[in-house]
């Protein structure tokens, strides 16, 4: 307890003050505070790519809710990252109709192509590859989502070309 | 971007009450097209010849069955939410986190048409008296996000949102609210919690949303296909909207049936609630690559196995209910003959292994044990009595034995898997007993 504290107080962290806008922007969309904690922590997420473990108590206090809470649900949620991640992160839908459309070749050319496993990161910081479940566009499969961008069907063949869009 | 296959020019709006105004190349309908069409008429119409109570007599009389996949009837559920003079005002829910494996067909209702979703929440907050609404988009759905932004921006500066809504002394308005991953919060009690900002685990029931949801106030929860077919029914009457599944099937409606998998055609079909998977089936053009039909499942990952002998069973609750398998979601997934059915029930235990929320022992600690048994079958090296073992689970994951239907959701497909396929998984057992399970689940293998 007493280190996980040290390492928090240790981790300099301020809130941007848009972010802290932002934060409590959503939260005017509630009746209580908490009901926020989740938007607030992707609006980090989208300044710094992660969560950083400093930016949990500084959420709470913005919020006016338990650190522990924010905690909760910050290691619940599969899409709030809680290490640095890569300028991209690729979510490579796993499920069912994927899987039937050779997801696991277009899979293991990614892991191939990259150089790295699932959830890794590459060297240079580029890209992050990590599983989804049902991207939900199951007529297009296999699919991917390269940040906000939806992909389908990637054949192996085209990924290099498709990957060098992102820089 | 997915797309209706039927052409704008086949779609009516008599008969294709949720796509009629799609646009052949997928572009969002905006608000002045849709308000120049017709839309929000039915939102008119409520104001002033509905009151609460006849409006969801209207929508039970429809018997429009929930199309997130439980069928359970949307009037009845309004009906039996608590919205008396002495009930505090509450909420009405959108169920938008589409995670269904297989399924594909909120995302384009949303990112295409979000103004007849905002139209239909609108009638279902006043049916159900609700206070505010709020849309619970997956987070993945970026494209949908900013197409229901925009939407509720123009729908709130023309006065269907907000204060007094048009004119009528009700207030009323919609937020949307977007999740960070976690199938689970689909899951009506769960999405609740991760509403409320808290992990997304399950609640007991009773008490039901209704009577006590978000934040203990009475919660009314609708998939997105449900409430957008809430319109048309204002607008044409309950009896229109049985009459478009006529003597196909007694649920009423359309369905927005899709089909994925190696079929030659995959996609997106608007047509009367009851047909068949046959003429489903042959819509997305059959098998593709030469390929033979083995299986299918009829509504997502949490549904039964059938067979192609099943093909002509009309996809209605009632009808798949009845082969042991449900209608879910009522996009099909197609199984090829090259495929091996233990590899793909091992990939759907998976998804359900790695998207348990950890609260219920038998779905936290049986689902990985699964995968366990079902890696070891694929790769041939499983040993006698792993197939009574993994029907045991599947017993032990189904209805009553947890707080939610993740688990009877696992287990449908594990347990149909074998049933149809034994074989399959019994040419997976090579080692004699008590050999091929000695290794533990290695840590973060799922």
């Amino acid at each position: 307890m007493t280190q996980n504290t040290a390492t928090i107080a240790s981790d300099a962290f301020v809130l941007d003050p848009a972010d802290r806008a932002a934060i409590l922007e959503e939260r005017a969309h509630y009746p209580y505070p908490q009901a926020a904690s989740i938007e607030a922590l992707k609006i980090v997420q989208k300044r710094h790519g992660y969560v950083p473990d400093g930016a949990i108590p500084a959420i709470a206090a913005t919020l006016g809710i338990r650190v522990a809470d924010v905690e909760g649900v910050a290691t619940f949620y599969s899409l709030i990252f809680r290490q640095p991640v890569g300028r991209h992160v690729i979510l490579i839908c796993d499920s069912s109709s994927c899987f039937l459309t050779d997801y696991e070749q277009l899979r293991d050319a990614l892991i191939d192509h990259l150089g790295i496993q699932m959830g890794q990161t590459t060297a240079d910081g580029r890209f992050t590859l990590l599983p989804v479940c049902c991207l939900g566009a199951c007529d297009r499969g296999p699919t991917l989502l390269i940040g906000e961008d939806l992909h389908g069907p990637v054949t192996p063949e085209a990924l290099p070309a498709l990957l060098e869009a992102y820089a | 971007m997915s797309r209706i296959l039927q052409p704008a020019s086949e779609r009516r709006a008599e008969t294709h009450p949720l796509t009629w105004r799609l646009h052949d190349d997928a572009s969002p309908v905006l608000f002045a097209e849709y308000r120049d069409t017709g839309g929000y008429a039915a939102v008119t119409k409520a104001l002033e010849q509905h009151t609460y109570e006849s409006l969801t007599t209207e929508v039970k009389g429809a018997n429009l069955r929930g199309r997130g996949g439980a069928g359970f009837s949307a009037g009845m559920k309004w009906s039996l939410t608590a919205k008396g003079d002495d009930v505090p005002r509450g909420y009405i829910v959108c169920n938008a986190d589409e995670m269904e494996p297989g399924t594909f067909k909120d995302r384009l209702l949303m990112e295409q048409q979000p103004h007849l979703l905002i139209e239909g929440m609108i009638l279902a907050g006043y049916a159900n008296r609700s206070k505010q609404g709020y849309i619970f988009l997956r987070g993945e759905y970026h494209r949908a996000a900013a197409s229901i932004l925009r939407a509720l921006d123009d729908a709130r500066a023309d006065g269907w949102l907000g204060s007094d809504v048009r004119g009528s002394g009700w207030d009323f308005d919609i937020a949307l609210h977007t999740g960070a991953g976690r199938y689970i919060c689909g899951e009506e009690t769960a999405l609740i919690n991760s509403l409320e900002g808290k992990r997304a685990n399950p609640r007991a029931k009773p008490p039901f949303p209704g009577q006590s949801g978000a934040w203990g106030l009475p919660t009314v929860v609708n998939n997105v296909e449900t409430l957008c077919n809430v319109p048309g029914i204002v607008n044409h009457g309950a009896d229109w909207f049985q009459a478009l599944s006529g003597e196909r099937s007694s649920d009423g409606g359309t369905k927005l049936y899709g089909a994925s998998g190696k079929v030659l055609r995959p996609g997106l079909w608007e047509l009367p609630m009851g047909t068949t998977g046959r003429e489903l089936f042959e819509l997305a053009g059959g098998m593709r690559d030469g390929l033979t039909l083995k299986s299918w499942l009829p509504g997502g990952g949490s549904t039964g196995f059938l067979l192609p002998e099943h093909l002509d069973l009309a996809l209605d609750f009632d009808t798949i209910g009845k082969t042991g398998s449900r209608l879910g979601t009522g996009l099909i997934t197609v199984v090829a003959d090259d495929q091996s059915m233990v590899s793909l029930t091992r990939n759907l235990e998976e998804f359900f292994a790695r998207e348990s929320c950890g609260w219920c022992t038998p779905c936290r600690d049986g689902l990985p044990w699964s995968v366990k048994l079902l890696r070891a079958l694929e790769a041939g090296t499983g040993e006698p009595g792993d197939i009574e073992l993994l029907e045991q689970m599947a017993r032990d994951l189904g209805p009553g034995k947890t707080f939610c239907a993740h688990a009877p959701g696992a287990a449908m497909p594990l347990s149909s898997a074998i049933h149809y396929f034994r074989d399959e998984f019994e040419r997976g057992i090579t080692r004699p007993r008590g050999e091929a399970h000695a290794d533990p689940i290695p840590v973060g293998s799922i």
